[in-house]
């Protein structure tokens, strides 16, 4: 809908803007500007200012089989965070959609873990799957040192993933119920008129369509795995053990902040920033092909 | 439900119930062991009861994270961080959808672009803005040549510094922009009927007059939406605060705190201290989407409509 009826003022607007405008020329653009600046630089030993070194920051990066172990981890991190944590949350909407009586409840437990901080999930989980305490360390009382995230990365991985997919439970479920909602009763109806059980008409009407919402979801726990990640890792393993956890954000924190590689870490933010920036532009472009019930 | 199906209904209860088990039993862990008492949490297998610890637990994680002037700081920073985006987006929002103005589009685009930097990917520049967040004026006046020709005129160096390190207003500030308080804000004025605008225009009142008397007012529970998910985003932020707090004594949040609150390697291992130190600062973002839920889920939904 086209609006017709405008203020006319070339003043105001500005100053209504203005406040927001600066706050996001100086913490959004600035930075990234700043961000691209060091990633095609160099800071001199000696002082006297950052020399241009063109592509070379990034061709180190490229060259060090550390970073692309970190770039697979995050992958793999992205794939297994995602998938597990979108099909409980589907699992768990379709089932509440059929609105049996107290569904009400259920409905509302499932979005707690939105609210948490990824810190506090992070303690938590690591209590849970710390090898000495009694709950998954138990299996160390049946099978003496089966379990141990402190030195086996694959373990310490699996615990922030797990972690990770719970965290995103709220979030997803969600937006699947609210997709699944949307679906007029009457398309069901019809489905089940034509004879159609409820898990046939979940595979066959429901889920296609709420594809388009599921793309959505897609795209964000994606970028979610990239970006919130920090703060599990950071309160769970600190990247350990052997840097086995550290996933691309962790390594830009790592090395911005602790080796001080304001370059090394300027070049890697450029490339998960690529990254970010192509997940949501796939994501806008499949916005537009939403289904909708008019 | 549309048929009726005992068996599926059966299997449906059966998976929620499961689904249910699956999302509250990390609270249920942290609530119990945060109750026990450091024999109990240490025993092998845990026994999943809470037992009767808890609030000398709680006393003692306050204490030992320093969780009182902590939670003053989360909460100064979550409300400072909710009002000021919701100040801000709408504001913004108003002028981009109810003025016809050059620049209307592209200051729109400007700000919705954030959406794509989130701060994970800008930490290590980010911080550096912090230090100084004049950093950009000064490089323009620099650059165009204004520093050196105020120099060269009255011999004064130009050098604009505001250190936003430790202080509340560089935990808050950087974290007020919002791309999508404003696209949320900006997609309910647009479903504000025009004939509204021109009525407001016939009874003479100015565009701020029917920002306050007529926007604000309809736009309430939308507001109420996007407050609580703004609440709980930033109550949680982590890496930010801990960025720009070097000072953590005085100007940490609670959320930062946890770190401080697990058991060192070679330390008494007392995962109850530390499950009941993260009860509390779990509790009021959960308080917040537990009973704001309706709210809550609406702002959360709408803002990808």
């Amino acid at each position: 809908m086209e609006r017709t009826a405008y203020y006319r003022n070339s003043v105001l607007p500005w100053l209504l803007l203005a406040p927001q405008l600066l706050l996001v020329l100086v913490f959004f653009y600035w930075p990234t500007s700043q961000a691209l600046y060091w990633a095609f630089t160099l800071e001199q030993p000696w002082g006297g200012g950052n020399a241009w070194v063109g592509l070379q920051n990034f061709l180190n990066i490229f060259r060090d089989n550390a970073y692309w172990a970190t770039v697979l981890r995050s992958g793999l991190y992205a794939l297994v965070t995602t998938g597990l944590s979108m099909s409980v949350a589907l699992i768990l909407a379709s089932f509440v959609d059929r609105s049996l009586k107290g569904t009400k409840f259920f409905q509302s437990v499932y979005v707690w873990p939105y609210a948490i901080a990824a810190p506090a999930a992070g303690v938590a989980f690591r209590f849970i799957f710390a090898p000495e305490s009694g709950l998954v360390g138990s299996l160390n009382e049946i099978w003496p040192g089966l379990w141990n995230p402190a030195i086996n990365g694959g373990q310490a991985l699996l615990m922030v993933m797990v972690c990770h997919a719970w965290l995103g439970i709220g979030y997803n479920f969600i937006f699947f119920l609210a997709a699944l909602q949307m679906i007029p009763r009457s398309i069901n109806e019809a489905g089940a008129m034509d004879g159609a059980r409820p898990l046939r008409r979940i595979f066959d009407l429901q889920l296609p369509l709420i594809a388009p919402t599921a793309f959505f979801l897609l795209i964000m726990n994606i970028i979610s795995s990239f970006t919130d990640s920090f703060g599990l890792i950071d309160t769970m393993t600190e990247g350990g053990p052997y840097g086995q956890t550290e996933v691309m954000v962790y390594k830009i924190y790592f090395d911005g902040f602790k080796t001080l590689d304001y370059s090394g870490a300027a070049a890697q933010s450029i490339v998960l920033m690529f990254i970010v920036i192509g997940l949501t532009f796939i994501q806008f472009k499949w916005v537009e092909r939403r289904v909708h019930y008019h | 439900m549309i048929e009726r199906s005992p068996f599926f209904n059966f299997v449906t209860y059966l998976a929620m119930a499961i689904g249910a088990f699956l999302v509250v039993i990390p609270f249920w862990i942290t609530l119990v062991a945060g109750s026990q008492s450091l024999q109990e949490v240490s025993r092998v297998p845990i026994n999943l009861w809470p037992s009767s610890h808890l609030w000398e637990n709680l006393q003692v994680a306050w204490a030992r994270a320093d969780l009182g002037p902590k939670m003053i700081n989360s909460f100064i920073v979550a409300i400072g961080v909710t009002v000021g985006k919701i100040v801000l987006a709408s504001l913004s929002a108003f002028a981009i959808v109810f003025f016809n103005f050059r620049g209307r589009m592209i200051s729109f685009w400007a700000i919705f672009i954030t959406l794509m930097l989130p701060l994970e990917v800008r930490i290590v520049p980010t911080y550096a803005i912090a230090a100084n967040a004049l950093l950009p004026f000064q490089a323009i006046l620099d650059v165009t040549g204004i520093s050196w020709a105020v120099n060269a005129l009255s011999g004064v160096q130009v050098s604009l510094n505001w250190n936003l390190l430790n202080s509340y207003t560089g935990l808050i500030l950087p974290l007020v922009a919002t791309a999508t308080g404003t696209f949320l804000y900006r997609q309910f004025f647009m479903t504000i009927p025009d004939e509204l605008v021109e009525a407001s225009k016939m009874d003479g009142a100015k565009p701020l007059e029917f920002f306050v008397d007529v926007l604000i007012p309809l736009s309430r529970t939308n507001m109420l939406a996007l407050a609580t998910i703004m609440f709980v985003s930033s109550w949680n932020q982590y890496l930010w605060p801990l960025l720009v707090t070097t000072d953590r004594a005085n100007f940490g949040t609670v959320v930062m705190q946890l770190k401080a609150l697990i058991p060192a390697q070679n330390g008494t291992p007392d995962w109850n201290v530390t499950m009941a130190g993260a009860l509390i600062i779990m509790l009021p973002p959960l308080l917040v989407v537990a009973f704001m839920q309706r709210w809550f889920v609406r702002g959360l939904i709408s803002r990808d409509k």
